[in-house]
């Protein structure tokens, strides 16, 4: 874990947030949140539920665009190019087209296999069938399916396992490359030997990818990230390395928390 | 203990009495329609012949056919199929997921609730002034079959809206998240993965169609047709209008050219049915969601 933390001390910012706030409507569910995500690093995002770590985590693919009567204000800078994500003048789907998403529960296309993956490529306009097969099979590899499915690859997406069904919708992220992946509380739907694999995964992805994910589960936190943000109520209560928040946290909100005291 | 028992006895009791009451329900209005439909065969009978499907009509019943009223309908179901099917998805699609949730789109909905329920003469009384005349589409094809799909538009576009609407939200937010536009995730997924649910509302929508008999009468149906149609423009007569037509002779030979030709109509529109459950089986296997 030391390691890992001074690691991170020096990577650098692959998104920073400032000042950012959310409205649902009349709901003020992120009240500034100022925080940096670190490049190639896991960061994860813990807090009870309706702290708004969902909605924070949406902000970074626009994803409350898809809601009515939603606003954003603040900023989230991605860089090396510094343009702001959440700017009206950022057309969403671009945004979407470079930050992945996977969600709580699997949620496959009741396509095949090789279908689902190379949905994305397609959607950026791949049409060289070659170019797409050897995506389809770099992505699959990142997510650790390619040898449970090389041989189905015309079978349905829905035909895997729930395990299988979601490292296949992690494959689907991966195979446009994207600079940043958000897991949102991606094995709540799992059992734990799928939850391990997952998990597993995610540390290797480190190598690749920035992640950020949201997780009930502070072991799983523990377990997979560089750094870890306790939100509470909309607001970023802590912010620091993992090994640091989990053993001597600043704030006594924080310790509460990671000691099963709410939440 | 043996209260507990004696009461969960009576519940038990009452569970049963409630499967009977419905079977019997059940029971009675299939048949209903069983009967019905065994009367016409039997009544029918007869003339229940190759002959009878494909002579025109004619002043001997024991001659007469069904020949231009068939072709007439199918005729008239292809058009109204044509302009029902597209039309109807789209406002769906459109009213589903594109219109923003205001006070015009509540009116437009309730509209097409409505629509629904207005009785069938409206919307020909309707065609016979718009299709018929102000589009100088004269007492045709063409005419009848708009006036059709007017007619079923309403089912279509219920049926399609509740389509889509089982189509998950995480099934779009994925499509989404991977940088689709709006466009792309209703063509490649949401309208597939609904098709079988959009072409179910089609098919009660034509089956309802086939049947009727008051719009194409107040647009001018003939009943005495010898030729087939050349053009969508051509005038037409339908199984319906066949079926009112005998039934009104005096001759009882024609009524038993009536039953025939309403077993042949209840036969179609049982087909459709068949279809249309065999097509929602068929795509709800492969989305098991």
């Amino acid at each position: 874990m030391q390691m890992s933390m001074e690691a991170g001390a020096t990577a650098p910012v692959k998104a920073r947030t400032s000042k950012l706030h959310f409205w649902y409507g009349g709901l003020h569910a992120l009240q500034g949140v100022d925080m940096d995500i670190r490049d190639r690093q896991v960061t994860a995002l813990i807090g009870p539920s309706g702290c708004g770590k969902s909605t924070f985590l949406r902000c970074f693919n626009r994803m409350h665009d898809l809601t009515p009567l939603t606003r954003y204000e603040g900023s989230i800078h991605l860089y090396p190019d510094d343009i702001d994500l959440v700017s009206k003048e950022v057309d969403p789907i671009e945004v979407r087209m470079r930050i992945g998403m996977v969600f709580q529960k699997p949620n496959p296309f009741p396509k095949s296999i090789f279908e689902n993956v190379a949905y994305g490529l397609r959607v950026r306009g791949m049409r060289s069938k070659a170019l797409i097969e050897e995506e389809v099979e770099r992505a699959l590899r990142d997510a650790a399916l390619w040898d449970e499915v090389k041989d189905r690859l015309q079978s349905s997406g829905l035909s895997l396992s729930g395990g299988q069904q979601q490292r296949l919708c992690i494959a689907r992220a991966l195979a446009t490359s994207p600079e940043m992946l958000l897991f949102d509380e991606p094995t709540s739907a799992l059992d734990p030997i799928a939850t391990a694999r997952i998990e597993e995964l995610i540390t290797t992805l480190r190598e690749r990818v920035t992640v950020l994910i949201v997780t009930h589960n502070m072991q799983q936190a523990a377990r997979v990230s560089d750094y870890t943000a306790f939100m509470f109520l909309g607001e970023l209560i802590e912010f620091a390395a993992t090994s640091k928040l989990f053993t001597n946290p600043d704030r006594k909100a924080t310790e509460d928390y990671i000691t099963g005291r709410y939440g | 203990m043996s209260a507990m028992r004696a009461g969960v006895e009576r519940r038990k009791l009452l569970d049963k009495l409630f499967v009977v009451l419905g079977l019997l329900v059940l029971f009675a209005a299939l048949a209903v329609l069983l009967t019905l439909f065994l009367d016409l065969v039997r009544q029918g009978a007869p003339r229940l012949n190759l002959d009878f499907v494909t002579s025109y009509a004619s002043r001997k019943p024991e001659q007469a056919g069904i020949l231009a009223a068939w072709v007439g309908t199918s005729l008239i179901m292809v058009v109204t199929a044509c302009v029902a099917m597209p039309v109807g998805v789209a406002a769906a699609i459109y009213l589903e997921e594109y219109a923003p949730r205001n006070w015009i789109t509540a009116v437009i909905e309730i509209n097409v609730t409505n629509l629904a329920g207005v009785p069938s003469i409206i919307y020909g009384l309707l065609a016979l002034g718009l299709f018929v005349y102000k589009f100088s589409l004269g007492q045709s094809i063409l005419a009848a079959g708009l006036t059709l799909a007017l007619l079923i538009l309403p089912i279509v576009i219920v049926a399609t809206r509740e389509a889509v609407r089982a189509v998950p939200r995480p099934i779009r937010e994925a499509a989404y998240a991977l940088g689709a536009t709006r466009w792309e995730v209703t063509a490649h997924h949401v309208l597939p993965y609904s098709m079988g649910g959009v072409l179910t509302g089609m098919i009660i929508g034509l089956s309802r169609a086939i049947g009727e008999t008051a719009p194409i009468i107040t647009i001018g149906a003939l009943s005495f047709i010898a030729f087939l149609p050349e053009s969508l423009l051509d005038p037409f007569t339908a199984m319906p209008i066949q079926m009112f037509n005998w039934v009104s002779r005096p001759d009882p030979g024609f009524r038993v050219n009536a039953a025939a030709a309403g077993a042949i109509l209840l036969g179609m529109t049982l087909l459709m049915n068949g279809i249309a459950i065999w097509l929602r089986y068929r795509f709800r296997k492969r989305m098991n969601w």
